[in-house]
């Protein structure tokens, strides 16, 4: 947004600045500059990124909770260090609360073994939605089968909405956990988040909210929303991959027993028994992803100087232009036309296949995805086989689209 | 548009894939698949009715996918009608070899020349699979398997 106008307020930054930081963004494909539009598979990472990774690696690599030196001090606090940017990052009330994973599956998975088998049981329901992502679907279908929960699956509209008055109807004394998306990573769909967990706790449900695709363009404040899970991916959040996040509120963690046993999870060992650690440590076993971490945290200031509510405004602005864009176009369908929705721009054309269309446009430098998008209950909701995404991070720009839309006219001479 | 866009997407691949032929789910079929590309989710059924001396008498296919694996899926059933298990089989390694590139240079034997023109997605990796899920599938269905995944 760069606008003058006096009185308006949204906050912005100088984009072309922010384009500067992400190195790849000024290499090419295919003999063509790049043109980035799959943040929401997985985004690049700026320049301050990189350096935290390569600076842990070059002046203060060591593991972490084990060395009695000072490298390892160094590193310890670095690793730790992050934990309380996440925590502020979330409006987390403790950093006890957040635990490192390697991705929001793992985070997911986590809640599924360690909460779904303690205190679920056969006949309790897990609450879904159509739009799920499959990493929240396949973990209740694991614990589904082993432990003979219910599966129950709330719809959604045409536009991609979750239907509320569904949703209201499949709550009920039996439901245990509400597990959603904030927002789909196929249509861009913002679920009424606040609304759904306050239903949910109404009838006594734990509520698992998944920020992977949220969590780089909307600000979240875990105890606000009164959220007992939530979920992210470092990658998608511009930091290094191998590193994820499960936030839980302290009393619940700390009645879960552990995922995985091993080393940095105990407090003592013996051969007759083993206690556990405190938290966060006590679902942290093993030597952790420490430089990962450590680019994370490099990765959440990155974002926090730019401002989320900056790059929501910036994003949504171009979503504007991509729709308005795209929609001229004959024979493109947008799918997912919620009004409350972000960033992702999922479509199809009459006259060719996804796939067709991601390797045309791949010629011409432009990255999109095209398939399943790992929802393939969805596609089959929306009645199609895949659909072609194109993702807006916070260093896209109205060239990007234009390139987009010039290489979408390079598949109508194809194939129109 | 790069040439090999061209190369890959010619006249006769998309006219296949507009119009796939023997597009339809035969009822007196002995041997059929289904094929997944799960990393795509394209998916078709290969019907094939084979006589009593183990030829192709008949094949169908029915799926949803891209031009590329419905245009081999159509070219597909119309070369292996006709023919010997083992010559589907070998019309395929031959097939693959110029779809990976590996058989570069290698000319396909006359009557299967017309395969010739989807050895465009050799400079294309990803899309190996497109073009070859049809013929994994009638192999598997050539081998009494119901079901084959490609990844
Ligand atoms: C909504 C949603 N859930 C889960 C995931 C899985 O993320 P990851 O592969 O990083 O665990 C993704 C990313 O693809 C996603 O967009």
């Amino acid at each position: 947004m760069t606008s003058q106008d006096a009185t308006d307020v949204v906050p912005s930054y100088d984009v072309d600045a922010v384009r500067s930081d992400f190195p790849i963004l000024s290499t090419t494909m295919h003999d063509k500059p790049l043109v980035f539009l799959d943040s929401a598979a997985s985004a690049q990472k700026p320049r301050q990124v990189i350096d935290a990774v390569s600076s842990a690696y070059e002046s203060e690599y060591a593991n972490v909770h084990r060395g009695l030196y000072k490298i390892s001090e160094t590193a310890t606090a670095n690793y730790e260090g992050t934990r309380e940017t996440i925590r502020k990052y979330i409006n987390a009330e403790r950093t006890s609360e957040i635990i490192f994973t390697r991705n929001a599956t793992e985070s997911i998975n986590l809640v599924a073994y360690s909460f779904g088998r303690e205190f679920l049981e056969e006949g309790d329901e897990v609450v879904i939605t159509e739009l799920e992502h499959h990493a929240n679907i396949v973990p209740w279908q694991i614990l589904r089968d082993e432990k003979g929960v219910v599966l129950r699956v709330a719809p959604v509209n045409d536009d991609g909405e979750l239907i509320m008055s569904d949703f209201e109807e499949i709550l009920g004394p039996n439901t245990k956990l509400v597990t959603v998306s904030h927002m789909s990573n196929v249509m861009g769909t913002v679920l009424p988040v606040e609304e759904l967990i306050q239903r949910a706790h109404a009838v006594g449900a734990k509520v698992l909210l998944h920020g992977c695709q949220s969590v780089t363009h909307i600000p979240v404040d875990v105890q606000a929303l009164g959220c007992d899970f939530y979920v992210f991916s470092g990658h998608k959040l511009y930091g290094p991959s191998g590193i994820g996040v499960l936030y839980g509120r302290e009393e619940l963690l700390d009645s879960m027993p552990p995922f995985m046993g091993g080393g940095d999870m105990i407090s003592s060992v013996t051969f007759a028994k083993s206690t556990w650690a405190n938290l966060p440590h006590k679902f942290e076993a093993g030597t952790p992803a420490i430089v990962q971490a450590i680019g994370l945290g490099a990765a959440i200031d990155y974002v926090t100087d730019l401002g989320l509510e900056a790059i929501g405004a910036h994003e949504a602005e171009l979503l504007n232009y991509a729709t308005q864009k795209l929609s001229s176009f004959d024979g493109l369908k947008i799918i997912g036309t919620a009004p409350n929705k972000a960033s992702v721009l999922s479509f199809t054309l009459d006259f060719a296949h996804p796939h067709d269309i991601a390797t045309i446009i791949d010629r011409a430098g432009v990255a999109v995805r095209a398939g399943h998008h790992c929802a393939q209950p969805l596609m089959d909701r929306m009645d199609v086989p895949a659909t072609v995404r194109a993702s807006i991070g916070l260093y896209n720009n109205r060239s990007d689209i234009d390139a987009l839309a010039a290489a979408l006219a390079d598949v109508q001479e194809l194939f129109g | 548009m790069s040439d090999d866009l061209r190369e890959l997407y010619q006249e006769v691949i998309l006219e296949h894939g507009k119009n796939p032929r023997n597009f339809y789910a035969s009822e007196d079929a002995t041997n059929e698949a289904r094929g997944n590309n799960p990393l795509c989710g394209d998916q078709l059924v290969i019907y094939l009715k084979l006589d009593d001396d183990g030829r192709v008498a008949n094949a169908s296919f029915l799926g949803k996918g891209c031009a590329i694996s419905m245009a081999s899926a159509s070219m597909m059933t119309e070369i292996v009608k006709g023919r010997t298990r083992n010559e589907a089989e070998s019309i395929f390694e031959a097939f693959h070899g110029i779809c990976t590139g590996e058989e570069a240079g290698h000319k396909l034997s006359d009557d299967l020349e017309k395969l010739q023109v989807l050895s465009g997605v050799s400079a294309f990796p990803t899309r190996v699979k497109c073009a070859t899920l049809p013929w994994h599938t009638m192999v598997a269905a050539l081998h009494g398997k119901d079901e084959i995944s490609t990844e």
